[in-house]
C-alpha cells in the first residue's frame, strides 16, 4: 500500500519534518529528526532504484491526475541513481553535521540551519523526481533558497556577500529556466517532459523552439557553475558552514547536471541537441577550458575549501566534456563522474570540516604539520586527493578512464590531452595540501589539534572510503550509469 | 516591422527584461540590484501572462448558458502557473533584502565596490 507512494514520500517526508525542526528549537533535537528523516529517504531512494532495475520506469500521478493534465513523477534509471546521491549524501552529512555545526554556529540558528538543510534537501530531490516541466522550476527554487540562507550562515562575514552573489545569479538562471519553459509551452501547450519530447518534433525547429534551448541551456549551465558562468561558487563554497559545503558540493551542482540531460535528451531529444544545434563545438571547448583555467587557478588558493571550490568547477568541467560528446560511452563517463565526484568532493570537504573543528581554519598555513596531530583525518584527505587526480584503484581513475575512451573514440586526442592536463594540475594542488600537512612543522604557537571526534571522522570515511570502493567495484556505478546513458539515447531503459 | 503592433506585449517584455538585467548588472548598489532582479522577474511575469490570452476569448468561468455555447475562452493555465513564480518572486526579493539588512551590519555600508575594499587587506 505505503510501496506506491514511495516517490511523493521522498519529497513530503522531508518537506513537513522542516517546519517541525524550527518548532523544536533545541538543535539536537533538530539534529536529530533531520538525521532520522535523512535516513528514511535513503531507504526510499535505494528501494526505488531497486524497483527502477528490475520493473522499469515508475509514474506516480499526484493527487491521481492523469498525465499530462496532472503533475507526473516520473522515476527511471537515470533520476533514481542521482536520487540515490543527493539522499546518500544527505544521510551521511547529517550524521556528520552535530558537532560541526554546533561548533560553528550558536545555538539560536541551529534549529533554522537543520530546517533548512532539510527544505534544501527536499527541494533537490523534488527536482530529481519530478516529470514535469513547471514544477521542476519550483522545486529548483526552494532548493536554491534555502541553500542561499545556508551559506549567509557561515561565520565569516564573506558567507553574506557570497550568499548574495549567489542569490542574484541563481534567480537569474533560474529565470531563464522559466523563460525556456514558457516558450516550449507556447510552442507545445504541454508541461509534462514526456509529452514535450513527444509533442517538440512535430513544432519543428522554430524560433520559439530555439530561443527556449537556448534559455534552457545557459539558465541550467549557470546553476550549474559551468565555466564561465561560475563566479558564485567559490566565495559561496569557500565561507559556508562546512556541512553545508559538502553538501551543497555533493548535490547541487549535480542536480543541475540531471536538469541539463533531463532537458537536452527527455525534452529535446539526442537528434536535436546533437544535430541542429551542434552542442558539442558549444559544450566541449568551454568544459576544456573549465578544466585547465581552474585546476590551474586552484593552485594559487591559499585557502583549502577554495583550492577545492575551483577543482570542482574542473571537475564539472569534465562531467560536461562527457555529456557533450553525447555518445554512449562519453554520457557513461559524465554520469559515472557525477557519482564518484559526488563522494569524493563531499568525502573531501568532510574531512576539512574535521579540520575547521581542531585547527580552527583551512588556511594552507594552518594546516602545517597536521598530518602527525590528526593521522586519520589527513590520510582521509590524501585518499580523496588521490581519487580526485584519479589515480588508479579510486574512483575518480574510473570516470577518467571512461571519458579518455570516449574521447579517443571520437578522435579529439586534444581533449584527450587536456583531461590528462587537468590530472597533473590536481596532483599539484592536492600535493600542495599533502606537503604543508605532513613535510612542515607544526608552528611553535600552533592550538593543541587531536584527532576529529568520531562522530565526524565515520561519515567522512565512508564517502572517503566508497570513493575507493568504488575504485575497484565498479559494477553499481558504471553498470547503472551505461544503463542511463542508453536510456537517454533512446535504447531499452 | 509589419508585426510590431500585434506583438507589442513581447516587445514590452524584452524591454523590461534588459532592463532589469542592466540594472543589475551596472549597479553597485545591493537595493538596486534587488530592484533590477525584480523587473527581470516581473518581465516573464508579463510574458506568462500575455501568453495565456486568446483573441477574443473571455475569462475562463463557466457561467450558466455558456456551456457549449461555442464561447471562447482564455488559458488560464499560464496565469496560474506565474502565480507559483511570483510568490518564489517575493520570497527571493525577501531573502535578498534580509540578506542586505545583514550586510549592513557587518559592513556598514551596502555599496559592492565599498564592501570588496573593506574585505581585501586581509
Amino acid at each position: 500500500m505505503i510501496a506506491a507512494h514511495l516517490p511523493v514520500l521522498q519529497i513530503v517526508v522531508p518537506l513537513i519534518a522542516a517546519p517541525i525542526c524550527l518548532l523544536l528549537r533545541r538543535g539536537s533535537l533538530a539534529w536529530g529528526l533531520s538525521l532520522a528523516v535523512s535516513l528514511a529517504v535513503l531507504v526510499i531512494a535505494a528501494n526505488l532504484l531497486t524497483q527502477v532495475l528490475e520493473s522499469g520506469p515508475i509514474s506516480y500521478q499526484l493527487g491521481g491526475w492523469a498525465p499530462p493534465w496532472g503533475i507526473e513523477y516520473r522515476i527511471d534509471v537515470l533520476n533514481s541513481f542521482v536520487l540515490l546521491i543527493v539522499a546518500a549524501i544527505g544521510a551521511v552529512v547529517l550524521a556528520y553535521a552535530r558537532r560541526s555545526v554546533a561548533q560553528e554556529l550558536p545555538e539560536s540558528q541551529q534549529s533554522g540551519f537543520y530546517t533548512a538543510l532539510l527544505l534544501c534537501l527536499a527541494g533537490l530531490l523534488g527536482v530529481t523526481v519530478t516529470g514535469d516541466a513547471f514544477n521542476l522550476f519550483v522545486f529548483l527554487e526552494i532548493s536554491s533558497l534555502s541553500s542561499y540562507v545556508l551559506i549567509s550562515m557561515g561565520r565569516d562575514r564573506r558567507a553574506l556577500t557570497a550568499a548574495f552573489q549567489y542569490l542574484v545569479m541563481g534567480t537569474i538562471g533560474a529565470t531563464f529556466i522559466v523563460i525556456g519553459i514558457g516558450l516550449l509551452y507556447m510552442a507545445t501547450g504541454t508541461l509534462n517532459m514526456a509529452d514535450l519530447g513527444a509533442r517538440l518534433p512535430a513544432a519543428g525547429a522554430s524560433r520559439t523552439v530555439l530561443a527556449a534551448f537556448a534559455f534552457l541551456t545557459v539558465g541550467a549551465t549557470l546553476k550549474l557553475a559551468l565555466f564561465p558562468l561560475h563566479f558564485w561558487l567559490p566565495n559561496a563554497y569557500a565561507y559556508a558552514p562546512s556541512a553545508v559545503t559538502a553538501f551543497l558540493a555533493a548535490t547541487a551542482t549535480k542536480v543541475s547536471i540531471y536538469i541539463l540531460l533531463r532537458f537536452f535528451y527527455t525534452i529535446f531529444g539526442p537528434a536535436f541537441a546533437a544535430a541542429d544545434i551542434t552542442l558539442q563545438s558549444l559544450l566541449i571547448p568551454l568544459a576544456t577550458v573549465a578544466v585547465l583555467v581552474c585546476s590551474t587557478v586552484a593552485i594559487f588558493q591559499n585557502n583549502v575549501k577554495r583550492m577545492l571550490a575551483y577543482s570542482s568547477i574542473a571537475q564539472i568541467g569534465y562531467m560536461m566534456i562527457g555529456i557533450g560528446f553525447g555518445t554512449a560511452t562519453g554520457l557513461t563517463a559524465g554520469i559515472v563522474h557525477l557519482f564518484n565526484h559526488a563522494l569524493t568532493k563531499g568525502g573531501l570537504f568532510l574531512v576539512l570540516g574535521c579540520v575547521v573543528l581542531r585547527a580552527g581554519s583551512c588556511r594552507l598555513d594552518d594546516l602545517a604539520g597536521l598530518g602527525r596531530r590528526m593521522p586519520l583525518t589527513m590520510f582521509g584527505f590524501v585518499l580523496g586527493g588521490l581519487s580526485l587526480i584519479g589515480v588508479p584503484l579510486t574512483a575518480g581513475f574510473v570516470s577518467k578512464w571512461y571519458l579518455v575512451q570516449a574521447a579517443i573514440e571520437q578522435g579529439n586526442w586534444l581533449v584527450a590531452a587536456a583531461i590528462l592536463a587537468g590530472s597533473l594540475l590536481a596532483l599539484i594542488y592536492v600535493w600542495r595540501v599533502v606537503e604543508a600537512a605532513y613535510l612542515r612543522p607544526a608552528p611553535e604557537n600552533a592550538p593543541e589539534a587531536a584527532e576529529a571526534p568520531w562522530s565526524m571522522l565515520i561519515p567522512a570515511w565512508i564517502l572517503i572510503g566508497a570513493s575507493v570502493y568504488f575504485g575497484v567495484e565498479t559494477s553499481l556505478s558504471v553498470g547503472v550509469a551505461s544503463e542511463a546513458a542508453r536510456f537517454l539515447l533512446g535504447g531499452a531503459g | 516591422m509589419a508585426d510590431f503592433p500585434g506583438l507589442f506585449n513581447y516587445w514590452i517584455v524584452i524591454v523590461l527584461m534588459m532592463t532589469g538585467f542592466y540594472v543589475v548588472i551596472a549597479r553597485g548598489n545591493l537595493v538596486k540590484k534587488i530592484v533590477g532582479l525584480n523587473i527581470f522577474q516581473t518581465s516573464v511575469f508579463i510574458l506568462y501572462i500575455s501568453m495565456g490570452k486568446v483573441d477574443g476569448g473571455t475569462a475562463p468561468i463557466i457561467v450558466e448558458g455558456t456551456v457549449g455555447a461555442g464561447v471562447t475562452y482564455s488559458n488560464p493555465l499560464p496565469h496560474v502557473l506565474i502565480l507559483t513564480a511570483i510568490v518564489v518572486g517575493i520570497a527571493t526579493t525577501a531573502l535578498g533584502l534580509a540578506l542586505i539588512v545583514r550586510i549592513k551590519e557587518a559592513y556598514g555600508t551596502i555599496e559592492e565596490d565599498e564592501i570588496f575594499a573593506k574585505d581585501e587587506p586581509e
